[in-house]
């Protein structure tokens, strides 16, 4: 029971990591139709920068990351205005095959700025575990956790009550009528990216304070993809329960099979659980059913 | 007599004959005998590195031209090209090893066991198009190399499995330029049989199934059947390409056909050119002589900017991120249609219009 209560926390902020960054990829989806398979590399760079200035100018933890978001920020902005803005209306292998490119020339930047390997985050939050009943958890999870939910519960508030959130929700609802009412898409567009690029680098901030910094962080926008068809491409609560849901499974079968068949399932399994949503229910939990007509 | 530098300036079929025809004006076919026998003249003139790596693009472009029929001619994304690939070196490799089979059973048994595969995860096709099938084939990726990397009885899990050359009687094909060989016979033929693909009912129901799946579905094609089969199709040249690959490297291991082996594969056929067998093959080449030149060009700058050897790795994803995004803008037909639009700028010259 102890060590169910351990995994299911474990699995809860993973999860709740996976639903920030799967909140920027369907965001991206809902208002530009885009997948973004760059979405790990934004995680990458985002993470990169907050630990650059954390451990080498020894800028205080929350201005680091402020400045990252602000960079972040303008990534995604100059990345949606550069590289995605002529393959809108495209067809899907352009648009899947030009965020493969991006992805692919923020990986090489990150390689030829950081090199190959893994650093770690200076400490940060208190090394003292907290204890609830039986349970252990370790303050940088505890924190994580935090941080996540305060972000969800933001862009919450910014979708229901900016008028800039309710223009991208106006316009992931009908482009053209959004347009004719003087919303401007394209700024909806960039906005989105901005918003992508930002939730991403908070979860690798995370993520790097977890489990340190390498490359290998990027597999994170992979995984993006069975939280995000779980909950439905282009939903965001369905993000937010996907990555929850995906987040405990992966950390159970970590516990309970990995040891059974060898180890690695666990890096498997949310892609098994893809193969599967895609057979029986291909929108997900909460995606629009879209009826195609001749 | 003709003025030789007059060019033809198009090609004007009277009757549907014609249209159809692999060889549409009759000198084609002496330019074509002509370029054949230069690839095969060639090896005699370069040295073996170089025919190695001619034979590593010959290895590609047969696997490009397989994911070609799928991508580019059927309009289905698939992003698990690597993973077939790793089926196909695989099935060869536990045949040949494990029960001693020749190169010659093995290959196409490869081809066809991958076949078998590739169909299996074509199924959900009928259902999903566009985006979720490209994240379906992702998925199938992912499981394929877990199974090949976990069931180490079989596979010999991550430590991979060591292969050898293919024997005809007493000769191995243990030379540079024997295998250079052999690829070209294959990939001629794959080439043949792929021309020839697009000029049957099979061919023209898979690129009608790309323009328009539901107007092909009118029209009497039977979508499930032609999508399966076209992923068979595809997948057993991948598989081919994977026992060729596998048993010129002698070694087969999960790391080689990871997800970057998928987007390499992407990749070549999109800087080629979608639907367009000699553009598979143009970028097949392209796509793997890239990083060699840029190692090269880098070897020649490293004298007046010593610091990058260092960044090659990092440089040569840039570099292959930048390429398929200028593709992508500039020309997304790829090198098949800058090709022939140098062709067509000569046809015309120098009254261009």
């Amino acid at each position: 029971m102890e060590f169910f209560l351990q995994m299911l926390v474990t699995g809860i902020v993973v999860g709740s990591v996976y639903a920030l960054v799967a909140l920027g990829f369907v965001l991206i989806y809902k208002s530009s139709d885009a997948i973004n398979f760059a979405q790990g590399e934004f995680l990458l760079v985002g993470t990169y920068v907050c630990l650059t200035l954390v451990a080498s100018y020894n800028i205080p933890f929350i201005a680091a990351l402020l400045i990252t978001l602000a960079f972040s920020a303008i990534l995604g902005f100059a990345v949606e205005k550069v590289v995605l803005r002529p393959f809108i209306g495209k067809p899907v292998i352009s648009m899947i095959m030009a965020t493969i490119g991006l992805s692919s020339i923020l990986a090489g930047i990150v390689h030829i700025i950081w090199g190959h390997e893994t650093r770690v985050y200076p400490p940060i939050f208190s090394e003292t575990p907290i204890r609830l009943g039986k349970v252990i958890i370790t303050p940088v999870y505890a924190w994580s956790f935090v941080i996540v939910i305060a972000w969800l519960i933001l862009l919450s508030a910014f979708f229901k009550y900016s008028r800039l959130g309710i223009a991208m929700r106006a316009t992931a609802d009908d482009q053209q009528a959004a347009l004719s009412m003087g919303i401007s898409v394209k700024m909806v567009f960039a906005v989105a990216w901005a918003i992508a690029a930002i939730v991403s680098s908070v979860g690798g901030v995370l993520l790097g304070n977890i489990n340190g910094v390498n490359s290998s962080l990027s597999m994170i926008g992979l995984k993006v993809l069975p939280v995000a068809i779980l909950g439905g491409l282009d939903s965001i609560q369905g993000a937010i329960i996907g990555g929850l849901i995906i987040g405990i499974i992966e950390s159970m079968t970590g516990g309970y099979l990995d040891p059974l068949v060898g180890g690695g399932l666990k890096e498997v399994v949310p892609f098994i659980i893809l193969v599967l949503i895609l057979m029986v229910k291909p929108y997900g939990l909460f995606g629009k059913k879209e009826i195609e007509r001749v | 007599m003709r003025n030789p530098f007059v060019m033809q300036c198009g090609e004007f079929h009277v009757n549907y004959r014609q249209d159809m025809a692999i060889w549409k004006i009759a000198r084609v076919r002496w330019r074509i005998f002509f370029i054949v026998l230069c690839f095969a003249a060639f090896p005699m003139l370069a040295t073996d590195y170089i025919v190695g790596l001619a034979t590593l693009c010959g290895i590609a472009a047969i696997g490009a031209i397989g994911l070609n029929i799928l991508t580019g001619f059927t309009g289905q994304i698939s992003i698990g090209v690597g993973a077939f690939l790793g089926v196909g070196g695989y099935t060869s490799a536990i045949l040949t090893t494990k029960l001693g089979l020749s190169f010659w059973l093995a290959a196409p048994f490869a081809g066809l066991v991958t076949a078998i595969v590739g169909a299996l995860f074509g199924i959900p096709s009928l259902r999903l198009k566009g985006l979720y099938l490209a994240i379906a084939t992702l998925a199938a990726q992912v499981i394929i190399l877990f199974v090949i990397s976990r069931w180490d009885s079989v596979t010999g899990g991550t430590a991979g499995l060591v292969l050898n050359r293919p024997t005809i009687g007493s000769f191995v094909f243990m030379s540079e330029k024997s295998y250079y060989y052999l690829t070209f016979v294959i990939l001629l033929l794959t080439t043949i049989f792929s021309l020839n693909l697009f000029r049957t009912r099979v061919g023209r129901a898979f690129i009608a199934v790309r323009d328009r799946d539901i107007a092909a579905e009118v029209i009497g094609i039977d979508l499930f059947k032609y999508k399966v089969l076209a992923f068979f199709v595809s997948s057993f040249f991948v598989g081919v390409a994977g026992a060729l690959l596998g048993h010129y490297t002698m070694i087969v291991s999960p790391e080689l056909y990871s997800i970057s082996v998928s987007i390499e594969y992407l990749a070549m056929i999109l800087v080629g050119g979608l639907g367009s067998i000699f553009g598979s093959i143009y970028g097949a080449a392209f796509i793997t002589l890239m990083p060699v030149v840029l190692r090269e060009v880098v070897n020649l700058l490293s004298g007046t900017f010593p610091g990058l050897e260092g960044i090659l790795v990092g440089m040569k994803e840039v570099v292959f991120g930048l390429i398929i995004i200028l593709f992508l803008v500039y020309e997304p037909e790829g090198l098949d249609k800058i090709w022939r639009n140098i062709k067509d700028y000569f046809r015309l010259w120098p009254f261009s219009y």
